[in-house]
């Protein structure tokens, strides 16, 4: 396959940036689409120039570190994957592909392609987790969950903390992150006894760094996990009773 | 004092908020501050207006049964509880609450988009941007814009007299007819109700995502009903500058 590639460089996070054109001509449609940078970058190393920079760790799908805008899609064409698990025959030969950074402002960009997703960081740490004493392991169902509420509860799970959502929102928002997490525990009953607290928490700390929901819908056709914007809805609710219930009644129904 | 290397890795991580953190205020005016809260005030200050805009709608409606039957509905909105309160009180009453609510949605709009314009202040290169967001979702702010504009030269016109075509107190029918029969202000009214209704169809869709009103077994239903109601409301305000341009109301 022959392809010419827009790649956003930036030297820093400081620096303007700006594109660079690369032609490739031997890229097979086999190759992942991170193998496919490898090979530019193997080549631009031989001929002594800077490597572009790109996250990426597990490759299979898991770890929620690459992260690339493709052709305004992020994580490309191939809806419900991440960068890492796109092929080159979702391209054809002749293609121009334009590769950029995400875009928002909570994510800087620290080199070329590579942002910093701190800020998912500080959500988590306002309240997502349950406090627990740890030791050794309870017996296994101890505590019943109805298989709905765990099915539910494991699609929030299945959020990889990878930042497509914001990328792709128009107002750099983390609703589906954040109620990805909130709606991981809040729909378990270990998560019960601090749900309103970790909901009020988590959402103060998202809107100091990211802009709000318009009801898009981006950020799920964007997301590798396809979680559903259905928690965010659920976010809004529990965050109502956040601010507007009394805690001693929570458990009044 | 020397920086570790853990400092300097913290300092390299940290990311400038937009935002101060809240302090912690749970009350009324600091859920508002909040930008959910925002989304909230927004989708029941729209529940409100919805509600006006479709009886507003029906009243209209009238037309089609004649002068006296529309004047009478015109003059019913002042007679509304009477004798329990004096004549007009209800529909003071009424119109305070929509200015309320206007100023509520267009408080809260505005004040959302100066946030989203922080948190993406720049955008992508390549063509294609949207993926799924519709028509009516990426155009909200100019049909809200078009809608306001266009809701102040029709209270100019048919409320306070002032908009340049004959007008009379109290006889509604003949003000509408005197004011539609130009054909200008007649297209002007065409393309702000299908603004409008473009405006609704994401409204009426968003605001149960805003209110957390979910449930997979009505969530289906919630882009049904945005799709009915906004064509009613389109269809139902559209027709009546059409019935006078075509001389079906005179
Ligand atoms: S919700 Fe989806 S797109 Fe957003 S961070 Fe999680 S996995 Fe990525
Ligand atoms: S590299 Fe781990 S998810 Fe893509």
């Amino acid at each position: 396959m022959k392809l010419t590639l827009k790649v956003w460089r930036q030297a820093g996070p400081q620096d303007k940036g700006q594109f660079e054109t690369h032609q490739l001509d031997d890229i097979s449609d086999e190759m992942s689409f991170l193998e496919m940078l490898d090979v530019l970058n193997e080549r631009l190393n031989q001929q002594g120039v800077e490597e572009i920079a790109f996250d990426h760790d597990c490759r299979e799908g898991i770890c929620g570190t690459c992260s690339l805008m493709i052709n305004g899609q992020p994580h490309g064409p191939q809806r419900g994957t991440a960068t890492c698990q796109l092929h080159m025959r979702k391209f054809n030969d002749g293609d121009t592909i334009v590769i950029e950074p995400w875009r928002a402002k909570a994510f800087p960009i620290i080199r070329d392609l590579v942002v910093n997703r701190s800020a998912f960081d500080r959500i988590i740490e306002a309240g997502g987790y349950i406090t627990a004493p740890t030791g050794s392991p309870q017996d296994a169902n101890e505590i019943l969950v109805p298989k709905e509420a765990a099915d539910a509860a494991m699609d929030a799970a299945a959020c990889i903390g990878c930042g497509a959502c914001v990328a792709a929102c128009p107002n750099g928002a983390a609703q589906l992150f954040t109620s990805a997490k909130l709606g991981h525990l809040n729909l378990l009953p270990q998560g019960q006894p601090e749900r309103l607290k970790r909901t009020e928490a988590m959402v103060d700390v998202m809107e100091q760094y990211f802009g709000s929901c318009t009801n898009y819908g981006e950020c799920e056709s964007a997301c590798p996990k396809s979680i559903s914007i259905d928690f965010i809805a659920q976010m809004n609710r529990d965050f109502a009773s956040s601010k507007l219930r009394n805690r001693r009644l929570q458990g009044q129904r | 004092m020397s920086q570790t290397t853990s400092d300097r890795a913290r300092a390299a991580r940290h990311v400038e908020p937009i935002k101060p953190p809240k302090k912690g205020k749970n009350s009324v005016v600091g859920f508002y501050q909040t930008a959910i809260g925002k989304k909230y005030v927004m989708a029941i200050s729209g529940i409100m207006l919805l509600g006006f805009v479709f009886f507003h709608m029906i009243g209209n409606l009238k037309i089609y049964l004649g002068e006296d039957d529309f004047n009478h509905y015109a003059e019913f909105l002042r007679e509304l509880l009477v004798p329990i309160v004096p004549r007009t009180v209800v529909l003071w009453l009424m119109r305070g609450g929509l200015v309320i609510a206007f100023v509520a949605h267009i408080h809260s709009a505005y004040t959302l988009t100066v946030i989203n314009k922080k948190a993406r202040p720049v955008g992508y290169q390549s063509p294609r941007d949207y993926q799924v967001a519709d028509y009516a979702a990426r155009t909200m702010r100019y049909t809200g814009i078009i809608v306001g504009l266009y809701l102040i030269y029709h209270l100019m016109q048919l409320t306070w007299g002032v908009g340049g075509t004959e007008f009379e107190r109290g006889d509604a029918y003949a003000n509408v007819v005197h004011g539609l029969e130009n054909v200008p202000i007649a297209l002007v009214y065409i393309v702000a109700n299908i603004a409008l209704g473009i405006h609704i169809f994401h409204g009426a869709w968003s605001m149960f995502q805003s209110l957390g009103l979910n449930n997979p077994r009505f969530n289906s239903w919630r882009k049904y009903f945005a799709i009915a109601f906004s064509a009613i409301i389109t269809i139902g305000n559209v027709s009546i500058p059409i019935a006078v341009m075509t001389g079906i109301a005179k």
